[in-house]
Protein backbone atom coordinates (compact mmCIF):
# COMPACT_ATOMS: atom_id res chain seq x y z
CA UNK A 1 0.00 0.00 0.00
CA UNK A 2 2.71 2.24 1.08
CA UNK A 3 4.49 1.90 -2.64
CA UNK A 4 1.53 2.42 -4.22
CA UNK A 5 0.88 5.63 -2.43
CA UNK A 6 4.36 6.54 -3.40
CA UNK A 7 4.16 6.18 -6.78
CA UNK A 8 0.41 7.92 -7.54
CA UNK A 9 2.04 10.95 -5.38
CA UNK A 10 4.92 11.04 -8.15
CA UNK A 11 2.73 10.96 -10.43
CA UNK A 12 -0.26 13.26 -9.33
CA UNK A 13 2.69 15.81 -7.79
CA UNK A 14 3.76 17.29 -11.27
CA UNK A 15 -0.11 17.29 -12.18
CA UNK A 16 -0.78 19.35 -9.17
CA UNK A 17 2.20 21.65 -9.39
CA UNK A 18 1.24 21.61 -13.03
CA UNK A 19 -2.07 23.34 -11.46
CA UNK A 20 -0.50 25.67 -9.02
CA UNK A 21 1.62 27.03 -11.58
CA UNK A 22 -1.16 27.99 -13.49
CA UNK A 23 -3.16 29.08 -10.74
CA UNK A 24 -0.24 31.45 -10.40
CA UNK A 25 -0.08 32.63 -13.22
CA UNK A 26 -3.89 33.43 -13.13
CA UNK A 27 -3.03 35.73 -9.80
CA UNK A 28 -0.23 37.38 -11.74
CA UNK A 29 -2.24 38.62 -13.95
CA UNK A 30 -5.30 39.45 -12.32
CA UNK A 31 -3.15 41.72 -10.30
CA UNK A 32 -1.68 43.67 -13.01
CA UNK A 33 -2.02 47.72 -12.46
CA UNK A 34 -0.88 50.28 -14.79
CA UNK A 35 0.74 52.87 -12.45
CA UNK A 36 4.37 54.52 -12.66
CA UNK A 37 5.59 52.48 -9.73
CA UNK A 38 4.80 49.24 -11.61
CA UNK A 39 6.08 50.49 -14.95
CA UNK A 40 9.40 51.68 -12.85
CA UNK A 41 9.77 48.03 -11.39
CA UNK A 42 9.31 46.23 -14.68
CA UNK A 43 12.11 48.58 -16.11
CA UNK A 44 14.26 48.28 -13.36
CA UNK A 45 13.80 44.43 -13.99
CA UNK A 46 14.23 44.66 -17.73
CA UNK A 47 17.72 45.93 -17.00
CA UNK A 48 18.36 43.46 -14.04
CA UNK A 49 17.79 40.32 -16.03
CA UNK A 50 17.30 41.56 -19.49
CA UNK A 51 20.45 44.08 -19.99
CA UNK A 52 22.64 42.02 -17.91
CA UNK A 53 22.38 39.22 -19.96
CA UNK A 54 23.09 40.85 -23.10
CA UNK A 55 27.18 39.83 -23.16
CA UNK A 56 26.95 36.89 -22.43
CA UNK A 57 24.41 36.14 -25.09
CA UNK A 58 26.04 38.28 -27.57
CA UNK A 59 29.49 36.39 -27.26
CA UNK A 60 27.43 33.24 -27.32
CA UNK A 61 25.73 34.54 -30.66
CA UNK A 62 28.83 35.17 -32.10
CA UNK A 63 29.84 32.11 -31.96
CA UNK A 64 27.22 30.32 -32.60
CA UNK A 65 27.13 32.09 -36.23
CA UNK A 66 30.90 31.15 -36.72
CA UNK A 67 30.65 27.71 -36.33
CA UNK A 68 27.06 27.78 -37.71
CA UNK A 69 28.85 28.87 -40.92
CA UNK A 70 31.61 26.42 -41.09
CA UNK A 71 29.51 23.55 -40.68
CA UNK A 72 27.61 24.59 -43.48
CA UNK A 73 29.98 25.53 -45.59
CA UNK A 74 31.50 21.55 -45.19
CA UNK A 75 28.17 20.01 -45.94
CA UNK A 76 27.45 22.56 -48.62
CA UNK A 77 30.88 22.37 -50.66
CA UNK A 78 30.17 18.45 -51.33
CA UNK A 79 27.16 19.33 -53.60
CA UNK A 80 29.17 22.20 -54.72
CA UNK A 81 26.19 24.63 -53.16
CA UNK A 82 28.52 26.29 -50.78
CA UNK A 83 27.57 30.15 -52.12
CA UNK A 84 23.58 28.71 -49.81
CA UNK A 85 25.60 29.14 -46.97
CA UNK A 86 24.22 32.21 -45.93
CA UNK A 87 20.52 31.46 -46.56
CA UNK A 88 21.17 27.97 -44.77
CA UNK A 89 22.50 29.55 -41.08
CA UNK A 90 20.23 32.82 -41.00
CA UNK A 91 17.18 30.80 -41.91
CA UNK A 92 18.14 27.86 -39.26
CA UNK A 93 19.32 30.85 -36.88
CA UNK A 94 15.49 32.40 -37.27
CA UNK A 95 13.55 30.10 -37.05
CA UNK A 96 15.25 27.31 -34.65
CA UNK A 97 18.40 28.70 -33.12
CA UNK A 98 17.94 31.84 -32.44
CA UNK A 99 15.04 31.79 -29.84
CA UNK A 100 16.01 28.32 -28.55
CA UNK A 101 19.78 28.96 -27.97
CA UNK A 102 18.48 32.35 -26.69
CA UNK A 103 16.00 30.81 -24.53
CA UNK A 104 18.23 27.97 -22.58
CA UNK A 105 21.02 30.58 -22.14
CA UNK A 106 18.55 33.11 -20.14
CA UNK A 107 17.21 30.11 -18.15
CA UNK A 108 20.66 29.72 -16.76
CA UNK A 109 21.48 33.41 -16.31
CA UNK A 110 18.44 34.99 -15.64
CA UNK A 111 15.91 32.73 -14.51
CA UNK A 112 17.98 31.04 -11.89
CA UNK A 113 18.72 34.62 -10.37
CA UNK A 114 14.80 35.56 -9.74
CA UNK A 115 14.45 31.95 -8.48
CA UNK A 116 17.49 32.28 -5.93
CA UNK A 117 16.38 36.00 -5.23
CA UNK A 118 12.41 35.32 -4.41
CA UNK A 119 13.53 32.24 -2.59
CA UNK A 120 16.19 33.85 -0.70
CA UNK A 121 13.07 36.84 -0.25
CA UNK A 122 10.84 33.85 1.61
CA UNK A 123 13.64 32.45 3.73
CA UNK A 124 14.27 35.66 5.55
CA UNK A 125 11.08 36.64 6.07
CA UNK A 126 10.41 39.03 3.47
CA UNK A 127 7.59 38.00 1.83
CA UNK A 128 5.67 37.51 4.87
CA UNK A 129 6.68 41.13 6.17
CA UNK A 130 4.88 41.79 2.86
CA UNK A 131 1.82 40.22 3.74
CA UNK A 132 1.54 41.38 6.91
CA UNK A 133 1.62 45.11 5.43
CA UNK A 134 -0.73 44.35 3.28
CA UNK A 135 1.09 44.76 0.24
CA UNK A 136 0.83 41.74 -2.53
CA UNK A 137 4.23 40.16 -3.35
CA UNK A 138 2.85 38.64 -6.17
CA UNK A 139 2.15 41.87 -7.62
CA UNK A 140 5.36 43.34 -6.22
CA UNK A 141 7.57 40.77 -6.83
CA UNK A 142 6.32 38.43 -9.05
CA UNK A 143 4.78 40.30 -11.72
CA UNK A 144 7.36 42.88 -12.80
CA UNK A 145 9.92 40.27 -13.12
CA UNK A 146 7.58 38.14 -15.19
CA UNK A 147 6.84 40.89 -17.41
CA UNK A 148 10.27 41.61 -17.83
CA UNK A 149 11.43 38.29 -19.03
CA UNK A 150 8.32 38.01 -21.45
CA UNK A 151 10.06 41.66 -23.29
CA UNK A 152 14.15 40.58 -22.15
CA UNK A 153 13.56 37.71 -24.45
CA UNK A 154 12.50 38.24 -27.90
CA UNK A 155 15.14 41.68 -27.44
CA UNK A 156 17.81 39.30 -26.48
CA UNK A 157 17.22 36.45 -29.31
CA UNK A 158 17.09 39.71 -31.41
CA UNK A 159 20.14 40.68 -30.70
CA UNK A 160 21.66 37.15 -30.54
CA UNK A 161 20.60 36.64 -34.17
CA UNK A 162 22.59 40.04 -35.19
CA UNK A 163 25.50 38.68 -33.57
CA UNK A 164 25.36 35.30 -34.99
CA UNK A 165 25.21 37.10 -38.83
CA UNK A 166 27.90 39.04 -37.59
CA UNK A 167 30.02 35.66 -37.04
CA UNK A 168 28.56 34.36 -40.15
CA UNK A 169 29.90 37.34 -41.89
CA UNK A 170 33.37 37.06 -40.29
CA UNK A 171 33.80 33.32 -40.60
CA UNK A 172 32.35 32.99 -44.63
CA UNK A 173 33.58 36.36 -45.82
CA UNK A 174 36.59 37.00 -44.08
CA UNK A 175 37.75 33.62 -43.19
CA UNK A 176 36.62 31.74 -46.33
CA UNK A 177 36.82 34.22 -48.65
CA UNK A 178 33.18 33.97 -50.11
CA UNK A 179 31.64 36.33 -52.19
CA UNK A 180 29.70 39.25 -50.10
CA UNK A 181 27.67 40.26 -52.80
CA UNK A 182 26.45 36.29 -53.26
CA UNK A 183 26.10 36.43 -49.03
CA UNK A 184 23.79 39.73 -49.15
CA UNK A 185 21.40 38.44 -51.72
CA UNK A 186 20.83 35.29 -50.96
CA UNK A 187 19.13 36.91 -47.63
CA UNK A 188 17.60 39.56 -49.47
CA UNK A 189 15.62 36.43 -51.81
CA UNK A 190 15.40 33.91 -49.52
CA UNK A 191 14.36 35.05 -46.17
CA UNK A 192 11.19 35.95 -45.69
CA UNK A 193 10.17 39.06 -43.07
CA UNK A 194 6.90 36.86 -41.32
CA UNK A 195 7.71 33.46 -41.70
CA UNK A 196 11.27 33.59 -40.66
CA UNK A 197 12.22 36.07 -38.68
CA UNK A 198 8.65 37.35 -36.62
CA UNK A 199 7.71 33.42 -36.50
CA UNK A 200 10.63 33.12 -34.74
CA UNK A 201 10.49 36.19 -32.48
CA UNK A 202 6.87 34.72 -31.83
CA UNK A 203 8.32 31.83 -30.28
CA UNK A 204 10.84 33.48 -28.08
CA UNK A 205 7.49 35.45 -26.49
CA UNK A 206 6.47 32.24 -25.58
CA UNK A 207 9.78 31.07 -24.11
CA UNK A 208 10.17 34.21 -21.93
CA UNK A 209 6.77 33.61 -20.64
CA UNK A 210 7.63 29.99 -19.95
CA UNK A 211 11.17 31.25 -18.06
CA UNK A 212 9.69 34.08 -15.99
CA UNK A 213 7.10 32.25 -14.77
CA UNK A 214 8.95 28.72 -14.00
CA UNK A 215 11.37 30.96 -12.06
CA UNK A 216 9.29 32.75 -10.45
CA UNK A 217 7.06 30.03 -9.79
CA UNK A 218 10.08 27.76 -8.50
CA UNK A 219 11.21 31.01 -6.17
CA UNK A 220 7.89 31.58 -4.58
CA UNK A 221 7.25 28.05 -4.11
CA UNK A 222 10.74 27.38 -2.27
CA UNK A 223 11.30 25.47 0.62
CA UNK A 224 12.71 28.67 2.93
CA UNK A 225 16.02 27.15 3.93
CA UNK A 226 19.39 26.89 2.13
CA UNK A 227 19.04 23.66 0.42
CA UNK A 228 15.56 24.72 -0.56
CA UNK A 229 16.14 27.77 -2.63
CA UNK A 230 19.42 25.52 -3.91
CA UNK A 231 16.89 22.65 -5.18
CA UNK A 232 14.36 25.35 -6.79
CA UNK A 233 17.05 26.74 -8.61
CA UNK A 234 18.39 23.90 -9.99
CA UNK A 235 14.46 22.91 -10.54
CA UNK A 236 14.27 26.40 -12.51
CA UNK A 237 16.88 25.66 -15.18
CA UNK A 238 16.08 21.61 -15.62
CA UNK A 239 12.46 22.15 -15.98
CA UNK A 240 12.43 25.41 -18.08
CA UNK A 241 14.91 23.64 -20.48
CA UNK A 242 12.79 20.87 -20.78
CA UNK A 243 9.63 23.23 -21.34
CA UNK A 244 11.64 25.25 -24.18
CA UNK A 245 12.21 22.43 -26.27
CA UNK A 246 8.90 20.58 -26.19
CA UNK A 247 7.14 24.06 -26.58
CA UNK A 248 9.53 24.63 -29.57
CA UNK A 249 8.33 20.95 -31.29
CA UNK A 250 4.58 21.82 -30.40
CA UNK A 251 4.90 25.50 -31.86
CA UNK A 252 6.67 24.42 -35.08
CA UNK A 253 4.40 21.26 -35.86
CA UNK A 254 1.80 23.43 -35.53
CA UNK A 255 2.58 26.68 -37.25
CA UNK A 256 4.40 25.17 -39.84
CA UNK B 1 -16.31 59.54 37.15
CA UNK B 2 -13.55 56.42 36.45
CA UNK B 3 -16.82 54.12 36.04
CA UNK B 4 -17.99 56.03 32.81
CA UNK B 5 -14.84 55.47 30.48
CA UNK B 6 -16.20 52.98 28.43
CA UNK B 7 -14.11 49.75 28.14
CA UNK B 8 -14.38 48.19 24.65
CA UNK B 9 -12.61 45.01 23.86
CA UNK B 10 -10.44 45.46 20.91
CA UNK B 11 -9.11 41.64 20.58
CA UNK B 12 -11.31 38.24 21.49
CA UNK B 13 -10.18 34.72 21.55
CA UNK B 14 -12.48 32.32 22.72
CA UNK B 15 -11.63 28.33 23.37
CA UNK B 16 -8.35 28.54 20.56
CA UNK B 17 -7.06 25.38 19.67
CA UNK B 18 -4.11 24.72 16.90
CA UNK B 19 -2.17 22.03 15.88
CA UNK B 20 0.62 21.16 13.87
CA UNK B 21 0.25 17.60 12.91
CA UNK B 22 -0.49 15.62 16.36
CA UNK B 23 1.19 18.25 18.58
CA UNK B 24 -0.92 20.85 20.12
CA UNK B 25 0.32 23.88 20.02
CA UNK B 26 -2.22 25.77 21.71
CA UNK B 27 -4.82 24.34 23.64
CA UNK B 28 -8.27 26.44 24.27
CA UNK B 29 -6.87 29.97 24.48
CA UNK B 30 -9.50 32.31 25.71
CA UNK B 31 -8.72 35.98 26.12
CA UNK B 32 -10.09 39.87 26.28
CA UNK B 33 -8.03 42.52 25.47
CA UNK B 34 -8.87 46.32 26.25
CA UNK B 35 -8.68 48.77 23.47
CA UNK B 36 -6.05 50.65 24.11
CA UNK B 37 -4.11 48.48 26.42
CA UNK B 38 -0.62 47.13 26.47
CA UNK B 39 -0.98 43.42 26.80
CA UNK B 40 2.16 41.41 27.29
CA UNK B 41 2.57 37.38 26.11
CA UNK B 42 5.08 35.57 28.02
CA UNK B 43 6.10 32.05 28.74
CA UNK B 44 9.05 29.64 27.53
CA UNK B 45 10.71 29.31 24.33
CA UNK B 46 8.54 27.01 21.98
CA UNK B 47 5.20 27.19 23.99
CA UNK B 48 3.68 29.22 20.89
CA UNK B 49 4.08 33.02 21.36
CA UNK B 50 4.46 33.82 18.17
CA UNK B 51 1.71 31.42 16.81
CA UNK B 52 -0.99 33.22 18.55
CA UNK B 53 0.57 36.37 16.83
CA UNK B 54 0.10 34.59 13.75
CA UNK B 55 -3.48 33.75 14.00
CA UNK B 56 -4.17 36.88 15.03
CA UNK B 57 -2.98 38.52 12.32
CA UNK B 58 -4.93 36.18 9.79
CA UNK B 59 -1.60 34.07 8.88
CA UNK B 60 -2.70 31.02 10.41
CA UNK B 61 -6.01 29.88 10.48
CA UNK B 62 -7.53 28.27 14.22
CA UNK B 63 -8.52 24.22 13.96
CA UNK B 64 -10.86 25.12 16.58
CA UNK B 65 -12.94 28.38 18.25
CA UNK B 66 -12.50 32.23 17.44
CA UNK B 67 -10.61 35.28 17.32
CA UNK B 68 -12.45 38.76 16.92
CA UNK B 69 -10.51 41.80 16.25
CA UNK B 70 -12.73 45.05 16.13
CA UNK B 71 -15.69 42.70 15.96
CA UNK B 72 -14.60 41.55 12.93
CA UNK B 73 -13.89 36.96 12.80
CA UNK B 74 -10.45 37.24 11.39
CA UNK B 75 -10.52 33.41 11.48
CA UNK B 76 -13.10 33.53 8.69
CA UNK B 77 -12.04 36.37 6.98
CA UNK B 78 -11.70 36.16 2.80
CA UNK B 79 -8.02 36.90 1.44
CA UNK B 80 -9.64 40.23 0.49
CA UNK B 81 -10.83 41.12 3.53
CA UNK B 82 -7.54 40.11 5.24
CA UNK B 83 -5.67 42.54 3.07
CA UNK B 84 -8.13 45.32 4.21
CA UNK B 85 -7.58 44.10 7.86
CA UNK B 86 -4.15 44.09 7.77
CA UNK B 87 -3.59 47.73 6.87
CA UNK B 88 -4.47 48.45 10.48
CA UNK B 89 -2.51 46.37 11.96
CA UNK B 90 1.59 46.44 12.17
CA UNK B 91 3.40 43.55 13.28
CA UNK B 92 6.94 43.45 14.11
CA UNK B 93 8.72 40.03 13.09
CA UNK B 94 10.51 38.02 15.71
CA UNK B 95 13.87 38.54 13.14
CA UNK B 96 12.82 42.16 12.32
CA UNK B 97 12.90 41.05 8.15
CA UNK B 98 13.86 44.05 6.40
CA UNK B 99 13.75 44.04 2.47
CA UNK B 100 17.21 43.34 2.18
CA UNK B 101 17.52 45.22 -1.58
CA UNK B 102 16.25 48.67 -0.35
CA UNK B 103 17.61 51.28 1.70
CA UNK B 104 16.80 51.94 5.36
CA UNK B 105 15.01 54.69 4.56
CA UNK B 106 12.63 53.25 1.46
CA UNK B 107 12.10 50.36 3.51
CA UNK B 108 10.67 52.98 6.17
CA UNK B 109 8.47 54.28 2.92
CA UNK B 110 7.67 51.16 1.59
CA UNK B 111 4.31 51.12 3.80
CA UNK B 112 3.41 54.62 2.90
CA UNK B 113 4.04 54.20 -0.63
CA UNK B 114 1.53 51.24 -0.69
CA UNK B 115 -1.17 52.76 0.88
CA UNK B 116 -1.10 56.39 0.63
CA UNK B 117 -0.50 59.41 -1.93
CA UNK B 118 1.49 61.36 0.19
CA UNK B 119 3.48 64.05 -1.85
CA UNK B 120 7.37 63.03 -1.29
CA UNK B 121 8.28 66.10 0.91
CA UNK B 122 5.95 65.02 3.10
CA UNK B 123 6.32 61.60 3.18
CA UNK B 124 10.35 62.14 3.51
CA UNK B 125 9.58 64.05 6.75
CA UNK B 126 7.16 61.40 8.21
CA UNK B 127 10.11 58.70 7.67
CA UNK B 128 12.65 61.08 8.92
CA UNK B 129 10.48 61.66 12.30
CA UNK B 130 9.90 57.71 12.38
CA UNK B 131 13.66 56.94 12.22
CA UNK B 132 14.54 60.03 14.69
CA UNK B 133 12.31 58.62 17.21
CA UNK B 134 13.94 55.43 16.98
CA UNK B 135 17.46 57.34 17.43
CA UNK B 136 18.58 56.62 14.41
CA UNK B 137 18.17 59.89 12.53
CA UNK B 138 21.47 60.21 10.22
CA UNK B 139 21.74 56.29 8.89
CA UNK B 140 19.05 56.38 6.05
CA UNK B 141 20.99 56.18 3.38
CA UNK B 142 22.44 52.79 4.25
CA UNK B 143 21.58 49.38 3.41
CA UNK B 144 20.25 46.63 5.79
CA UNK B 145 23.46 44.82 5.89
CA UNK B 146 25.41 47.10 6.75
CA UNK B 147 23.15 47.46 10.09
CA UNK B 148 23.57 45.96 13.15
CA UNK B 149 21.28 43.61 14.64
CA UNK B 150 20.15 45.88 17.33
CA UNK B 151 20.05 48.68 14.55
CA UNK B 152 17.76 46.66 12.11
CA UNK B 153 15.42 45.79 14.66
CA UNK B 154 14.80 49.67 15.68
CA UNK B 155 14.23 50.20 11.37
CA UNK B 156 11.76 47.00 12.27
CA UNK B 157 10.26 49.15 14.45
CA UNK B 158 10.04 52.43 13.01
CA UNK B 159 8.48 50.46 9.24
CA UNK B 160 6.47 48.71 11.56
CA UNK B 161 4.41 52.11 13.19
CA UNK B 162 4.89 53.89 10.09
CA UNK B 163 1.23 53.89 8.76
CA UNK B 164 -0.08 54.61 12.67
CA UNK B 165 -1.91 51.02 12.49
CA UNK B 166 -4.81 50.83 15.53
CA UNK B 167 -3.61 47.50 16.82
CA UNK B 168 0.57 46.69 17.19
CA UNK B 169 1.92 42.87 17.29
CA UNK B 170 5.89 43.01 18.46
CA UNK B 171 7.57 40.00 18.31
CA UNK B 172 10.15 40.14 21.09
CA UNK B 173 11.46 44.07 20.32
CA UNK B 174 13.90 44.18 22.70
CA UNK B 175 15.90 41.50 22.29
CA UNK B 176 19.59 42.13 21.18
CA UNK B 177 19.15 46.04 22.23
CA UNK B 178 21.17 47.73 24.59
CA UNK B 179 19.81 49.31 27.29
CA UNK B 180 19.78 52.89 26.21
CA UNK B 181 17.53 51.48 23.04
CA UNK B 182 15.63 49.45 25.76
CA UNK B 183 14.21 52.46 26.97
CA UNK B 184 13.89 54.35 24.17
CA UNK B 185 11.40 51.60 22.40
CA UNK B 186 9.59 51.22 25.32
CA UNK B 187 9.13 55.16 26.03
CA UNK B 188 8.10 55.40 22.40
CA UNK B 189 5.42 52.47 22.40
CA UNK B 190 3.87 53.40 25.10
CA UNK B 191 3.64 57.17 23.59
CA UNK B 192 2.21 56.08 20.23
CA UNK B 193 0.05 53.89 22.89
CA UNK B 194 -1.62 56.05 24.28
CA UNK B 195 -1.16 59.32 22.19
CA UNK B 196 -2.75 57.05 19.10
CA UNK B 197 -5.10 54.80 21.40
CA UNK B 198 -3.47 51.77 20.07
CA UNK B 199 -3.96 48.12 21.07
CA UNK B 200 -0.61 46.10 21.60
CA UNK B 201 0.79 42.86 22.04
CA UNK B 202 4.22 42.57 22.99
CA UNK B 203 5.88 38.77 23.35
CA UNK B 204 8.70 38.97 25.90
CA UNK B 205 11.05 36.88 27.55
CA UNK B 206 12.41 39.37 29.56
CA UNK B 207 10.01 39.83 33.36
CA UNK B 208 11.53 43.15 34.51
CA UNK B 209 11.41 45.19 30.88
CA UNK B 210 7.58 43.87 31.15
CA UNK B 211 6.72 45.38 34.54
CA UNK B 212 7.82 48.47 33.41
CA UNK B 213 5.72 49.04 30.22
CA UNK B 214 2.46 46.62 30.10
CA UNK B 215 -1.35 46.65 31.67
CA UNK B 216 -1.74 43.19 31.67
CA UNK B 217 0.20 40.07 31.66
CA UNK B 218 -0.65 36.50 30.15
CA UNK B 219 1.76 33.82 31.30
CA UNK B 220 1.79 30.80 28.91
CA UNK B 221 2.55 27.54 29.77
CA UNK B 222 2.15 24.03 28.15
CA UNK B 223 -0.25 25.29 25.74
CA UNK B 224 -2.57 26.56 27.77
CA UNK B 225 -2.33 30.45 30.26
CA UNK B 226 -0.90 29.34 33.15
CA UNK B 227 -1.43 33.10 35.10
CA UNK B 228 -3.13 36.58 33.96
CA UNK B 229 -3.00 39.98 35.69
CA UNK B 230 -0.94 43.16 35.74
CA UNK B 231 2.29 42.58 36.48
CA UNK B 232 2.55 43.24 39.99
CA UNK B 233 0.12 40.98 40.97
CA UNK B 234 1.65 38.32 38.84
CA UNK B 235 5.03 39.07 40.67
CA UNK B 236 3.46 37.76 43.72
CA UNK B 237 1.27 34.78 42.00
CA UNK B 238 1.59 31.83 44.03
CA UNK B 239 0.80 29.66 41.33
CA UNK B 240 4.25 27.37 40.24
CA UNK B 241 4.66 27.98 36.91
CA UNK B 242 3.87 31.51 37.10
CA UNK B 243 5.82 31.67 39.89
CA UNK B 244 8.62 29.59 38.11
CA UNK B 245 9.01 31.53 35.09
CA UNK B 246 8.81 35.09 37.15
CA UNK B 247 10.97 34.23 38.96
CA UNK B 248 13.51 32.33 36.32
CA UNK B 249 13.66 28.85 38.58
CA UNK B 250 15.07 25.72 37.04
CA UNK B 251 12.52 23.61 39.52
CA UNK B 252 8.58 23.86 38.70
CA UNK B 253 6.05 22.24 36.01
CA UNK B 254 7.76 24.11 33.12
CA UNK B 255 10.28 22.02 31.61
CA UNK B 256 13.36 23.15 30.15
CA UNK B 257 14.07 20.32 27.43
CA UNK B 258 11.61 20.43 24.26
CA UNK B 259 9.08 17.69 24.73
CA UNK B 260 8.51 15.22 21.88
CA UNK B 261 4.60 14.57 21.70
CA UNK B 262 4.21 10.95 21.82
CA UNK B 263 7.63 9.66 23.21
CA UNK B 264 9.20 7.38 22.97
CA UNK B 265 7.29 6.26 20.05
CA UNK B 266 7.86 8.83 18.06
CA UNK B 267 10.89 8.01 17.09
CA UNK B 268 9.50 5.48 15.28
CA UNK B 269 7.69 7.15 12.65
N1 LIG C 1 6.34 25.98 10.61
C1 LIG C 1 6.26 25.13 11.65
N2 LIG C 1 6.07 23.81 11.45
C2 LIG C 1 5.97 22.94 12.48
N3 LIG C 1 6.05 23.29 13.77
C3 LIG C 1 6.24 24.59 14.06
C4 LIG C 1 6.35 25.58 13.01
N4 LIG C 1 6.52 26.78 13.59
C5 LIG C 1 6.52 26.56 14.91
N5 LIG C 1 6.35 25.25 15.21
C6 LIG C 1 6.27 24.66 16.56
O1 LIG C 1 5.27 25.37 17.26
C7 LIG C 1 5.66 25.56 18.61
C8 LIG C 1 5.46 27.00 19.00
O2 LIG C 1 6.31 27.82 18.23
P1 LIG C 1 6.36 29.39 18.43
O3 LIG C 1 7.22 29.93 17.35
O4 LIG C 1 4.99 29.92 18.53
O5 LIG C 1 7.10 29.51 19.84
P2 LIG C 1 7.45 30.83 20.67
O6 LIG C 1 6.65 30.77 21.90
O7 LIG C 1 7.30 32.02 19.82
O8 LIG C 1 8.97 30.58 21.02
P3 LIG C 1 10.18 31.64 21.09
O9 LIG C 1 10.03 32.35 22.35
O10 LIG C 1 11.39 30.76 21.09
O11 LIG C 1 10.10 32.52 19.88
C9 LIG C 1 7.10 25.07 18.73
O12 LIG C 1 7.06 23.87 19.44
C10 LIG C 1 7.56 24.82 17.33
O13 LIG C 1 8.32 23.64 17.30
MG1 LIG D 1 8.62 33.33 18.86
Amino acid sequence: MATLGHYTSKLTGPVAQSGQCLLFLMRMISSIRFSAAQVRSVLQQIYLIGARSLVIVMICGFFVGMVLSLQAINALEQFGASDQVSLLVVKSLFRELGPVLTALLFAGRAGTSVTAEIGLMKATNQIEAMELMAIDPIQIIALPRFIASLISLPLLTAMFNALAILGSVVFSIGVMDMDAGIFWSKLQTGIYFYKDFVGGMWKSLVFGGLVGLVAVFFGYTAKPTGAGVGTATTNTVVLSSVLILVFDFIMTSFFT
Amino acid sequence: MEQAKIIKTAIRIRDLVFRRGRNTILDGISMDIQQGSIVAFMGPSGVGKTTILRLISGQLKPDEGTIEVNGQMVSRMSDRELHRFRRNIGVLLQDGALFTDLTVFENIATPLREHTDLPEPLLRRLVMSKLNAVGLGGIEDLMPHELSGGMARRVAFARAVVLDPGIMLYDEPMTGLDPIAVSTIRTLMRETNDALGLTSIVVTHNVTQMSQLVDYCYIMASAKIAGEGPPQELNSSTEPSVNQFMNGKMEGPIPFHYQTPGTPWGLLD
